[in-house]
């Protein structure tokens, strides 16, 4: 069934591989007495699609290095797909060049794991906010320019006259909502969440956490919000997206994900939760070692550790194929009907 | 006698504008085999109550007040050719960095040989299959092949087991474990935090647990100190801790927990954050926080007092304290953003 509106985000096909090899000497090498070009590549990721619908946010859960934040920077143009598109409204954006790139740079932000990363710490804070103000909207007055800084600054919660403060004076939950605040200044529509509460304490992860959800009320916003924590998915996500070393391997409503996970690895990945509840932990174990991405499993992603895997997941990558209550797996064995619910 | 003993810790740091007190009053008993949490948020003096039982506080730290009692024998005045002949031997320390443990020049076999030698003669021969013996204690695949690797050759999780595994290898009694599983997957979190529970409990082992996660607390340990701003604000059994905590920080941090609160609403935030140790405010700690706030926690600081299940520092959970202490009638204070 195809939505009625048109998706903001369309990701089709993607991957992402960077070279390891280094310059022409350093591949060089010599097989069986002949010189030779040695290759090394991650496979960062490898024939990614989904789309992020108006209005939604769309959380990417998985393991550290399974390719959530190379997805993220190749959305937003920080890096060049080795194949595949990504479209923005419609229009495809991953092979504009810088300048043609400018409007499409107020309408997505993005906002990091270390609110450093996007805090100059010898600027005060409210150069900070007014600096992507003043570029995106060239025409406005300095007066504009500062009446929005004092919006966006009272919206999460920052007391406007702290403007003239550096960033180290401020504590880890301040500094994130400043570059929330910094994100939302040149009213964007969509917004790229990598990780962006994983470095603050539970108090202070709530406050953030509410501050994006009523910034996405109030601004009609829509995210693509990247974490580990699977708690927070459960509450702060309308669809998620479940990568492991670079490839989907399901996509569902939250709602459906966490009452009916369907995928081998999802499975695994929810019932190591840490529950508050149980005393013993009681979690599905995964055998064999962890791949990478440069040395590529053959087939499924995820045979090496599967329970289920058989000679077909070795040979064939499986695809995402739809299921009876609209989610997407990847798995030869649901397709099968071997697995167990 | 209890294994061990902490007795009205403190702990100083000397700054440029003089010391700032980063524990204080700390009092915690282990038996043989007992496991507690310490949580609280970051900045709270976890870490540094860990370091401070074996008196490893990094200038311009240093201890200066209270005991540390390892079957009764004082740590915080031991040489620290005493402090090293303990440490590895009775007490191991696991750190969230595997790297803060392992020596990236030595293959592992070579680093859990020569800790061995450290602690006790030993033939080489002899060292090498204790060490064979504690790696498959860990559950690492392929053990023989491990020892002659180097730690960069290995991942995070195996790390962490190496670490593990080291520990073990002088038959500890107490395992002070500082976010082993912070820097790991879920799915390996759960793994070693598994091996770590059972070795415990096999070999009557006692561990003392810092981590901010109250997921890990929960099907770990069996009592829980909750810390704030360097006190000790709550402790008693854990499973108390998670269904009926009782100090408005702890029941806080609870309800702000995604688990507890209904998808789609907003969290039950707790408003602004913890102090920093120069700046703690008069009285109770999490004053500007709290929203039972009275006159006598602006005034006076709530001692740790025990309750049915539990040792609670709140003037709301022990009202006849405050009464005592304020000349007033205990009016309740105006709420402050
Ligand atoms: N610029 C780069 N050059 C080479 N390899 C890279 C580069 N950026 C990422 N990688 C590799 O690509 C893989 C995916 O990395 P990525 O940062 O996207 O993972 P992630 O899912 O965000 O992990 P984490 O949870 O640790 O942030 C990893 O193996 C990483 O080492
Ligand atoms: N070397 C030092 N010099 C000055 N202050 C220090 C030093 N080490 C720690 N502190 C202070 O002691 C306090 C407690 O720090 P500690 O590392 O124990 O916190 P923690 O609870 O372990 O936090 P986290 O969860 O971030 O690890 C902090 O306020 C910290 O700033
Ligand atoms: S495709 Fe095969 S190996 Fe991959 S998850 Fe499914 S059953 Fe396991
Ligand atoms: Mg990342
Ligand atoms: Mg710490």
């Amino acid at each position: 069934m195809k939505p009625v509106t048109q998706p903001l985000l369309e990701i089709k096909n993607l991957y992402q591989h960077f070279d390891l090899s280094g310059d022409f000497l350093d591949r060089l090498h010599f097989k069986n007495g002949r010189p030779a070009l040695k290759e090394e590549k991650v496979h960062a990721i490898n024939g990614v699609s989904f789309n992020v619908e108006k209005g939604e946010s769309l959380c990417v859960v998985g393991e550290s290095g399974c390719g959530k934040s190379t997805v993220a920077r190749t959305v937003m143009g920080l890096l060049k797909p080795t194949q595949g598109e990504v479209r923005f409204a419609g229009e495809r954006i991953d092979d504009l060049s810088v300048k043609d790139m400018r409007p499409y740079r107020k309408r997505m932000q993005m906002i990091f794991q270390n609110p450093y990363a996007s805090l100059n710490p010898r600027m005060r804070i409210r150069e900070t906010l007014e600096e992507p103000v003043r570029f995106h909207n060239p025409e406005w007055n300095e007066q504009q320019i500062s009446d929005k800084v004092d919006e966006v600054m009272a919206s999460v919660g920052i007391d406007p006259t702290w403007g003239v403060r550096y960033p180290h004076e401020f504590s880890g939950g301040q500094r994130q909502r400043i570059s929330i605040a910094r994100a939302l200044a040149v009213d964007p529509e969509f917004i790229v969440a990598d990780e962006p509460i994983s470095a603050l304490d539970v108090s202070i992860q709530a406050q953030v956490l509410n501050l994006m959800t009523e910034a996405q009320k109030a601004r009609n916003l829509t995210y693509l919000f990247i974490t580990h924590d699977l708690s927070v998915v459960e509450h702060f996500a309308s669809r998620v997206v479940v990568m492991y070393l670079g490839t989907v391997c399901e996509l569902a409503t939250s709602k459906t994900l966490f009452q009916t996970p369907k995928h081998p690895y999802t499975r695994a990945l929810l019932s190591a939760i840490p529950k508050l509840e149980t005393k013993k932990p009681e979690f599905i174990r995964l055998t064999g070692e962890v791949p990478t991405p440069v040395n590529l499993p053959s087939g499924c992603v995820f045979h090496g550790r599967c329970p289920y895997a058989n000679a077909r997941c070795m040979e064939e990558i499986p695809k995402l194929t739809l299921q009876n209550d609209g989610s997407q797996v990847a798995c030869h064995g649901i397709e099968e009907g071997r697995i167990p619910d | 006698m209890a294994l061990l003993s902490i007795q009205n810790l403190e702990v100083s740091f000397g700054l440029r504008d003089g010391p700032v007190k980063a524990l204080q009053n700390i009092n915690l008993e282990l038996n043989r085999g007992d496991r507690v949490g310490i949580v609280g948020e970051s900045g709270a003096g976890k870490s540094v109550l860990g370091f401070s039982i074996l008196n490893l506080i990094a200038k311009p730290g240093f201890i200066s007040n209270g005991k540390v009692l390892f079957e009764g024998e004082d740590l915080v005045h031991a040489s620290q050719k005493r402090l090293r002949q303990i440490r590895g031997d009775r007490i191991s320390m696991i750190f969230q960095d595997p790297m803060m443990t392992l020596n990236p020049v030595l293959t592992i076999g070579d680093q859990m040989v020569e800790c061995l030698h450290a602690h006790k003669k030993i033939s080489k021969k002899d060292a090498r299959e204790v060490a064979l013996q504690k790696l498959q204690l860990v559950q690492i695949p392929s053990p023989e092949k491990r020892l002659d690797q180097y730690p960069h050759e290995l991942s995070g999780g195996m790390r962490q087991r190496i670490v593990i595994a080291i520990a073990l290898i002088m038959d500890p009694d107490l395992i002070v474990a500082d976010e082993p599983t912070t820097a790991l997957d879920v799915t390996i979190q759960a793994e070693i935090m598994e091996l770590l529970l059972n070795l415990c409990e096999q070999h009557n082992v006692a561990l003392i647990l810092v981590t901010h996660d109250l997921g890990v607390v929960a099907q770990v340990t069996e009592r829980t100190v909750v810390m704030y701003a360097g006190r000790v604000i709550e402790q008693g059994p854990t499973d108390e801790i998670i269904k009926a905590p009782q100090h408005p920080y702890t029941q806080g941090l609870m309800n702000a927990l995604p688990q507890n609160c209904l998808p789609g609403q907003l969290l039950n935030q707790i408003p602004g954050s913890m102090p920093n140790l120069q700046n703690i405010p008069q009285g109770c700690a999490f004053n500007p926080r709290c929203e039972f706030v009275k006159e006598s926690c602006l005034k006076e600081r709530p001692d740790l007092q025990s309750t049915a299940t539990h040792d609670v520092a709140c003037f709301k959970v022990h009202p006849e304290r405050s009464e005592l202490l304020s000349t007033g009638n205990g009016s309740d204070v105006k709420e402050r953003a």
